[in-house]
């Protein structure tokens, strides 16, 4: 079973990265970006039922997955019924 | 005074602070394997410089769960002086020693250059027997050196006097342009709350030598000397 975490720099903290390539968008003549943020994606195999493993999924996010300080996270479940 | 420095795999300056801190009369100095697991035998603790675990995920967000770091962070709580330079102020920061982050420059290039800082603190043992304006000139070189924290913590960095080191110009002036890295009010070095906790991007462990282009990183780790004098004299 896979989950997905998605890391974002929070809204407060500059992301030149993003700012940057929402330049090269412009200079490609794409002018409608009017933002654009630099994550992380992270794909975690898992053993076993994803659910008995949120909790401390969520912990991990926090301690190391993404640094609370600078960024959120988005912890994505599997879809059960499927 | 006993200094242990601290390798990490990818840790680059171990031997620049090694060579730096033995060149210190006073000093001994040795590392330390961050799979160890107890420091009680050192008086102070580096973490160097360098591309901890290659700066995967986050820099310093790997080491910080080294067996090394319980007993860092231990004795960090116990009072024991503790200086992370760079990669090792990232690693304080990841580990919660030390309030706030280091994010990419905002120029977004590596800077590597000789910058000139200001103490704006006088009572820490970093900087001790330095006046408040003091200049030290140090390089640095690094890519993820933007100080970052919210608010709230900014306020209190400043209320509580834990900002030791700001980015400056040549007369001691407070600058943009004097800011190699688009940290916030040209923060380079803060202290925690107690103060036995300095992380700082510029390179201390590169400017002991004035062959090297400055001395000035000397004095650091000659005040960090004093002031472990004083507290034995008290104790």
């Amino acid at each position: 079973m896979k989950v997905k975490v998605i890391v974002t720099p929070k809204e407060t903290v500059l992301d030149p990265q993003g700012a940057a390539v929402r330049e090269a968008m412009q200079h490609l003549g794409f002018s409608a970006a009017r933002d654009v943020r630099i994550g992380r994606y992270l794909e975690i195999e898992l053993e076993g039922d994803a659910g008995a493993h949120e909790p401390k999924l969520r912990e991990l996010c926090r301690e190391l997955l993404s640094n609370p300080v600078i960024e959120d996270y988005r912890l994505e479940m599997p879809n059960e019924s499927k | 005074m006993k200094f242990a420095i601290v390798q990490f795999p990818g840790s680059n300056c171990d031997q620049d602070c090694l060579a730096a801190l033995r060149g210190i009369k006073g000093i001994e100095a040795d590392y330390v394997w961050h799979k160890e697991t107890s420091l009680r035998e050192w008086d102070a603790i580096v973490l160097p410089g360098g591309f901890s675990y290659g700066d995967y995920l986050r820099c310093g967000a790997i080491a910080r769960f080294s067996p090394i770091m319980r007993a860092v962070v231990e004795d960090a709580h116990a009072g024991k002086l503790v200086i992370g330079i760079c990669n090792g102020f990232q690693i304080l920061c990841e580990a919660g020693l030390l309030p706030g982050a280091l994010v990419r420059n905002r120029s977004l290039h590596f800077v590597c250059d000789m910058v000139t800082t200001r103490v704006e603190v006088a009572d820490t043992p970093f900087a001790r027997g330095m006046p408040v304006g003091t200049l030290l000139r140090l390089p640095v070189a690094h890519g993820e050196g933007c100080y970052f924290a919210g608010e709230a913590t900014l306020r209190e960095l400043n209320e509580r006097q834990q900002i030791v080191l700001r980015y400056c110009d040549a007369r001691g002036n407070i600058t943009p342009a004097a800011n190699p890295n688009g940290s916030l009010e040209n923060i380079a070095g803060i202290c925690n709350g107690a103060g036995n906790v300095f992380g700082l991007m510029p390179h201390p462990d590169r400017a002991c030598d004035e062959r090297l282009g400055s001395a000035d990183g000397a004095r650091i780790f000659q005040a960090m000397l004093g002031a472990d004098a004083t507290n034995r004299a008290a104790a």
